[in-house]
């Protein structure tokens, strides 16, 4: 439990969102206590607008009514502000710490926006081809797992860290496109490191209360189509 | 292998890249010596090949042989393996956090649309210097009165930004877009930058800039 009285700690997100997953997590992992500001759909609070004016987006974390945007460096910040509580998420080393931000910068940067790209295709030739990107990304995690976890279970090694959480975030959503795709992203047989690390991420702690069901998520993917012919106006982009 | 071969810096980069420049400019800082190589973008060397076989990008800096790749990665780690001097994030977690925030819009922001500017033509092109001109003014009030984007010490979000400054002749000459008319109090601010010999030693000429500019335009046969 973080200790000190009178820590006011709100964030502002909505439960599908895999980037407000990520601030969950890291709180959680913290022992953080904090009040969780549920955004209507469809429309974006004035707290928000004032709390994040640039991106206008969440997660925002409210630390003592100051703001902190962009989901990583909420991580990052939360690991430091609460340094003694739980374990540390980023490891001590500069070299270790440089390679935990190069893949989660990689599942940003490149990733995300390959299986962004995937849920927007038209065709089966084109889902074929952006579900292969999705896979050699993938690839590259199921490689990176093998250096950055030394034998252990997570990306951080005995415990959650940074890459887990920057990417374990996503596990629910790839469930849905599995689903809808056909597709199996993480196969056994084809990647093993992965396949076991999701089990573990999901069945953690300080995962599982929080991250939403595929089934969950599914209905509210197919209501969010239903409801709107044009792109919707709603944060949850990914 | 020889011991001892692998050890020391190597800085892989090519040098119009305000991405290479980020990290001489951190270097420089840290009073690091460091060997710089430059790259030939078109024939990339194995050891880039090899350094950075994700991207194959640069920079890329080797120390004592283990690659670390991403300028702003680079930069960090930069400040963390020489953490005894010229700090360049500060102390306070919020304001680190402040700090990694207004660098990564440089990142999101500036590189695209500054290479839109000259890219584009027509419409297109105005519709870009509309989007430019946004992203200066948003900088340029996070800047406000300060010395620094943090203050009073140089550090993560200028050595983000500084590089750019040498880009402004271009956009001007392609775009007819001035930097400095448009965010003027940026200027004081690009002005004590080029105070600091890391950032004078390490940024380009902006006409050698614009001269490369001009080639590249050729060669993607904008006119």
């Amino acid at each position: 439990m973080a200790a000190a009285e009178g820590i006011e700690v709100k964030l502002i997100g909505a439960w599908p969102s895999p980037f407000v997953l990520r601030a969950r997590i890291a709180l959680n992992l913290k022992g953080v206590e904090y009040e969780f500001l549920q955004e209507k759909f469809g429309e974006k609070s004035e707290l928000l607008l004032r709390a994040n004016p640039v991106y206008k987006k969440i997660p925002v974390l409210l630390h003592h009514g100051k703001p902190i945007c962009e989901s990583m460096i909420i991580v990052e910040y939360v690991d430091e502000a609460w340094p003694a509580a739980g374990r540390a998420i980023l490891p001590a080393d500069p070299y270790e710490r440089a390679l935990h931000r190069f893949w989660a910068s990689y599942i940003d940067d490149k990733l995300n926006p390959s299986g962004a790209a995937l849920s927007k295709t038209q065709t089966e030739e084109a889902k074929v081809e952006a579900a292969g990107q999705v896979i050699a990304g993938l690839k590259l995690l199921e490689e990176a797992f093998g250096r950055l976890s030394k034998g252990k279970g997570f990306f951080g090694g005995d415990d959650i860290g940074y890459v887990d959480i920057a990417l374990g975030c996503f596990l629910g959503w790839l469930k849905v496109m599995e689903k809808t795709s056909g597709v199996k992203f993480i196969d056994e047989e084809k990647m093993p490191l992965l396949a076991g690390w999701a089990e573990r991420f999901c069945a953690h702690e300080a995962v599982k209360a929080v991250m939403p069901e595929p089934e969950r998520l599914e209905a509210f993917a197919r209501k969010r189509a239903a409801s709107a012919k044009a792109p919707p106006a709603n944060q949850n982009t990914f | 292998m020889a011991e001892g071969e692998n050890k020391g810096l190597v800085l892989l980069d090519f040098w119009v890249s305000p991405f290479g420049q980020r990290c001489r400019i951190a270097l420089a800082e840290k009073g690091v010596e460091y060997e710089y190589r430059e790259e030939n973008l078109r024939d990339k060397s194995p050891l880039l090949l090899k350094s950075n076989p994700v991207h194959k990008k640069i920079p890329v800096l080797i120390h004592d042989g283990k690659p670390v790749c991403e300028s702003l990665i680079i930069v960090q780690y930069i400040d963390e393996a020489w953490p005894d001097r010229a700090p360049l994030l500060p102390a306070d977690s919020y304001a680190r956090a402040q700090a990694r925030f207004w660098a990564d819009l440089v990142d999101k922001k500036m590189y695209e649309s500054g290479t839109k500017l000259w890219k584009l033509k027509g419409e297109a092109q105005e519709e870009a210097k509309k989007e430019f001109i946004e992203i200066l003014k948003l900088l340029e009030g996070e800047l406000g009165d300060k010395k620094y984007f943090g203050g009073d010490t140089f550090g993560l979000v200028d050595i983000a930004l500084v590089p750019f400054t040498a880009w402004f002749y271009s956009y001007e000459a392609c775009a007819n877009l001035s930097a400095e008319k448009e965010a003027p109090k940026l200027v004081p601010w690009v002005k004590r930058c080029r105070e600091r010999e890391s950032v004078s030693k390490s940024l380009p000429d902006p006409l050698k800039v614009y001269e490369f500019v001009c080639f590249l335009k050729k060669v993607y046969g904008i006119e």
